[in-house]
């Protein structure tokens, strides 16, 4: 599995990790609504298909990225900064015959 | 001359003698000999036993498939077991030996097994061993009871023991178009990407290029097949983008176009060259790949299927066409389907006489009927086989009236003598690499095979295109037009440049008669290697077992070292009869790699023994060279003790401990972690992160923090240093210091991506060294420069710039030993400058260099916690450190740290333990209230660290006990049955020593 990192260009994924689950929300500093604490600390999605995640590239840049992988397929559609800059967003084409 | 090889023709050199033996006896053969195509030359029909009841096989295939001949190599010491006899080159010296037989392959006392066939028939093993229990046969210990003998009777070859000494190397390798397989597809597909420009990597799994064309006996381009092959491959070996990997399996088809490769290097060489590795294990990322794995020609199930002397119609034809060998003499066909008639003829050629082609369909078309003709062979339609006989070598087959529609069989059994039988069950295409990458098979009703999907329902990640018989067709005029087509789209290209190769072939139908298997009493193998039979089959349909991947686990089916590469599809129809469905919907199991066996050599290549990287503090060899005993803390070398001659462990780190207390010892303290915290929201960051305040810590003074993971338990501690207003040093345990990092590094880049804070991990830019004892300020005093280290200029928790011998220092006034103690860092290249001159400077004063036992002893004897008790499931209440958790912000796992079962009673909180019997305590030895010794139990909690302690002179520990808190000041006992220590045990504090910290605080 390869991931274009914004910074470093396509790399793969031995150079990687996984940083969980990208939908999860972190409640506000002070919330107190446990439910809420919960389900961030706690609950995943799973979904078979798209799915959106945490992954750091933590044997080059350290950047984290975001990124929209396919479970069923490893297909990676797009990959970006974590820290939400959307105009650094890779386009992720899976290298092939053109 | 060998009896039965031919006296011309094949590929073999016939110039060149090769001597070589097999199971003691010394045999010859030719360069360009498999061990099998030698062994059958020299007119050998038995190759080994059957797994399960020693029946004498000889050799079914002549390639990667064969589930039969496996055979041990030896070399020097070291054996290589299981082996197939097909893919061995025979060399001058190659030592073989056969399998599963004792004492003799001829006299197999074993044998007898297969007159008790019930006894070992599917579901064996669970049934026997897995059972209720009964009686005094309680399934696990009659297990252990049998499985010696049964190890011994059943089972493949045995590995060796000796250590291996070849070498094994592993490639990347990127390219424009892998091109697996080199028949006449491969070949062509290559050649077609090559002039497109494209990088090529041909892979072939034989020593020679070319597949089918090496055997066919089919002409193209008006030369034989072989010539053809040979020149294409020579074109190719011209080009410079191209790359040709012979001996080369493909093994493993990964995500995004990475496949994995085996080349066998020098197992076909007496002695490997200069710098040549035993086998090469490549690691290919093509940006596309052409399939042209070719086809498996399948056995047909009948009576007596398995006898020496019954072989695929495909082998025997190679074995002739290819190297100059006849399998038999006298010999008879048996077949659903055209292709078996080519090798009816071909081995006419060769000088065999065809005794009878059995064909199972009634009706045959009139080319077969020539082809026939031509090989002087009768021809029995609407005829089957059904049985074999002969012992180790086949004497003769019993054929009768059989019924295409309904399987029946009808008429008297007739005799007719021949010494090799050849059956063609059809061709399934090799698609095991399309399957591993995702490709869902689909199921071809007049190939009957399962053939690879068309290219828009492949998985995105993996760009592969088929070509040849891998994709159903079977000629080779299919296989020249679709390997190029393959090719030209592979790298980009387009139109149809000049005609393509003109194929001159027997003719034939690809479609072969639906029947798979002819029932009739007697054992029918389905799947030679495991022994599993047709009946085996339908017993575990019987018993329930109808999904396919049960009917493998139960049975076996497939699941030897061929991988049932030839019995798929045959085991597959029976069941599907069994079932009454037909065989798409019993389905296909997906292939995993590895497609063939790999060496596990190949995958460790060069990365064996400890390649962990060492770390290593920059007064490293200061240590080494003065005494120090190294211990390995995860990745660091740290100073154990520093012993004096005649010391034991204990000896040593008492009296360095004590002489620390007494007056001053110093310790290396560089491999804690360390990260610079930067920038104008740094201090609000640490507030978030850490349980406590550090937005009111003044510059130049140091705080000790705690940090809690998302879910409230205690993650790591560490004092941090402000430097500036937005400039701290934090440091964190020797073990954390990556896994703190990246929590920052997260909790910046994707929760708090508005904090202006950078974060750089500084561990290996400072040399640290913690002085500490009576005496430490006095050092410091007589060789620091540039500031003052007094109780004004330098209180507890303050940080000051000086000079030592020099070199710039940072000296911060902390304390993990409990005395009046100071860190001095200095840049990593003077550490041991510094090092070196502070303990110049401590010579008058009786300063000791102490090690990591010492400084365990004194962090026990002060009740610090590390990571042995924030071990991720304690709460910073657990080990008293709540006064720590501000209420005055939130931070880091502040939300969840009061969960119910956090704050619940019953914890296991931090004490200390004093041995009352004077005895050592151990780390890991349970506490409970009441000793038995016989039958421990109700462990209130476990030791976490222990020694014995100087300034106590008591041996004492570190616990987490149940409600410990509250225990303080009673009795209890360790119960350690592992290590045969129990004894009683007062509860108390964990600060043992100087509790009020007056000593650090000077
Ligand atoms: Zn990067």
């Amino acid at each position: 599995m390869l991931i274009t990192c914004p910074y470093c260009g396509p790399r793969d994924v031995i150079e990687f990790t996984y940083q969980g689950d990208g939908n999860r929300e972190r409640p506000q500093p002070a919330s107190q609504d446990l439910d809420a604490w919960n389900a961030y600390v706690y609950n995943r999605l799973n979904p078979a298909g798209d799915h959106n995640e945490i992954w750091q590239h933590s044997g080059g840049c350290r950047a984290h990225l975001r990124v929209v992988r396919n479970t069923l397929t490893h297909e990676i559609s797009s990959v970006a900064f974590a820290r939400g800059d959307h105009k650094s967003v890779a386009r992720h084409k899976t290298e092939g015959k053109s | 001359m060998s009896p039965r090889r031919t006296d011309s023709g094949g590929l073999i050199d016939r110039l060149r003698t090769i001597r070589f033996t097999f199971d003691g006896a010394p045999y010859t053969g030719h360069a360009g000999d498999t061990l099998a195509s030698a062994l059958l030359a020299n007119g050998v029909t038995l190759f080994g036993r059957s797994f399960k009841y020693h029946r004498p096989r000889g050799v079914l295939t002549s390639g990667v498939e064969e589930p039969n001949a496996l055979v041990t190599v030896l070399r020097d010491e070291v054996r290589e077991p299981n082996i197939a006899a097909t893919m061995v080159e025979i060399y001058d010296g190659l030592t073989a030996v056969s399998q599963n037989r004792f004492p003799s392959l001829a006299w197999d006392v074993s044998a007898a097994n297969q007159f008790g066939g019930r006894l070992l028939s599917a579901g064996f093993y669970y049934k026997t061993f897995m059972g209720p229990a009964i009686g005094p046969l309680k399934s696990t210990r009659f297990w252990m009871f049998c499985e010696h003998f049964i190890r011994r009777a059943a089972g493949l070859g045995r590995a060796g023991t000796a250590a291996d000494t070849a070498r094994y190397e592993r490639m990347n390798a990127f390219c424009g178009v892998l091109v697996v397989g080199s028949g006449p597809a491969g070949l062509m597909a290559a050649r077609a990407a090559a002039d497109q420009g494209a990088r090529v990597i041909l892979s072939e799994l034989e020593p020679r290029f070319g597949g089918s064309a090496n055997w066919s006996g089919e002409t193209i381009d008006g030369m034989p097949g072989a010539d053809w092959a040979a020149r294409a491959a020579g074109q190719l070996e011209g080009y410079d983008n191209v790359r040709l990997l012979p001996r080369t399996t493909v093994w493993g088809y990964y995500d995004g176009n990475v496949l994995a490769a085996l080349e066998r290097v020098t197992d076909h060489k007496e002695r490997p060259g200069k710098g040549e590795p035993r086998h090469r294990y490549w690691v290919i990322r093509a940006k596309s790949v052409v399939l042209a794995t070719g086809s498996f020609e399948r056995p047909l199930v009948f009576p007596g299927n398995d006898r020496p002397g019954v072989m695929l119609a495909h082998a025997a034809e190679r074995y002739t066409n290819e190297y100059g060998v006849l399998p038999g003499h006298r010999i008879a066909l048996f077949t659903n389907n055209d292709s078996a008639y080519r090798s009816a003829l071909a081995l006419k050629k060769a000088g065999a006489a065809i005794v009878a082609i059995v064909d199972v369909r009634p009706e045959l078309s009139s080319e077969m009927r020539e082809l026939a003709d031509e090989a002087e062979a009768k021809i029995l339609s609407g005829h089957a086989v059904v049985a074999t006989e002969g012992g180790k070598a086949l004497s003769g087959i019993k054929v009768q009236r059989f019924d295409m529609a309904n399987g029946a069989l009808a008429g008297d059994a007739r005799s007719i003598q021949a010494d090799c039988l050849l059956m063609s069950g059809g061709w399934s295409p090799t698609i095991h690499l399309a399957s591993q990458a995702g490709a869902k098979a689909e199921w071809n009703a007049a190939r009957q095979a399962f053939l690879p999907p068309k290219p828009t329902q492949m998985w995105p990640t993996q760009q592969w295109i088929g070509a040849g018989a891998f994709t159903g067709s079977f000629s080779t005029a299919e296989a020249i037009a679709e390997g190029r087509a393959a090719g030209l789209s592979a790298a980009g290209g387009t139109g149809t440049p000049a005609a393509l190769p003109v194929v001159e072939a027997a003719p034939g139908d690809p479609d072969p008669a639906p029947v798979f298997e002819i029932r009739a009493d007697g054992k029918s193998f389905v799947d030679f290697q495991h022994d599993v039979t047709a009946e085996d089959v339908r017993l575990a349909h019987r018993e329930g077992f109808i999904s396919v991947e049960h009917l493998k686990r139960y049975t076996t089916l497939g699941m030897a070292t061929d991988q049932g590469k030839s019995s798929n599809i045959p085991g597959l129809a029976i069941m599907a009869e069994a079932l009454g469905k037909p065989i798409p919907e019993v389905g296909t199991t997906r292939f995993r790699p590895p497609f063939s066996a790999v060496s596990i050599g190949s995958l460790a290549a060069e990365r064996f023994g400890d390649l962990r990287p060492e770390r290593l503090t920059p007064m490293h060899d200061w240590h080494v060279a003065n005494g120090a005993t190294m211990y390995s803390a995860g990745l660091w070398h740290r100073p154990m003790i520093y012993g004096l001659s005649g010391e034991t462990i204990e000896q040593a780190y008492v009296r360095e401990a004590r002489a620390t207390r007494e007056s001053a010892g110093i310790v290396d303290v560089s491999t804690l972690g360390k990260i610079a915290v930067q920038g104008p929201d740094a201090a609000e960051f640490l507030d978030r992160v850490y349980t406590n305040m550090f937005s009111t810590l003044a510059v130049g003074k140091a705080r000790y923090g705690l940090m809690l993971r998302e879910d409230g338990l205690a993650f790591d501690d560490g004092t941090t240093w402000r430097l500036g207003e937005q400039d701290f040093l934090m440091t964190t345990t020797t073990a954390n210091a990556g896994k703190v990092m990246q929590h920052l590094e997260y909790f910046l880049d994707v929760i708090w991506p508005e904090l202006k804070v950078h974060v750089t991990s500084v561990t290996d830019e400072w040399a640290g060294a913690a002085i500490g004892g009576p005496k430490a300020r006095a050092i410091l005093a007589a060789c620091v420069t540039g500031t003052a280290v007094d109780n004004a200029a330098l209180p507890f928790m303050g940080i000051v710039h000086g000079k030592i011998s020099g070199v710039p220092v940072m000296i911060c006034r902390l304390s993990f030993s409990g005395e009046m103690a100071f860190e001095v860092y200095s840049g990593a290249g003077y550490g041991t400058h510094v090092w070196e001159a502070l303990i110049e400077a401590g010579k008058p004063f009786g300063l000791v260099t102490y090690g990591l036992e010492a400084l365990g002893t004194m962090r026990i004897e002060k009740g610090h916690v590390t990571g042995a008790e924030i071990d991720g499931r304690t709460t910073a209440r657990d080990l008293h450190l709540d006064w720590m958790l501000s209420k005055k912000k939130p931070f880091i796992g502040s939300a969840m740290m009061d969960r119910e079962g956090l704050i619940a009673p019953g914890r296991l909180e931090l004490v200390g333990l004093i041995s009352l019997d004077n005895q050592p305590l151990n780390g890991g030895a349970h506490i409970v209230e009441a000793l038995d010794e016989a039958n421990p139990h109700d462990s209130i909690g476990h030791i976490t660290a222990c020694c014995y302690s100087p300034a106590l002179g008591r041996y004492i520990a570190l616990a987490l006990v149940k409600d410990g808190k509250a225990r303080r000041g009673t009795r209890a006992h360790i119960s350690d049955p592992l290590r045969n220590r129990f004894g009683p045990v007062e509860i108390v504090s964990n600060q043992f020593f100087d509790p009020d910290g007056s000593r650090m605080h000077g």
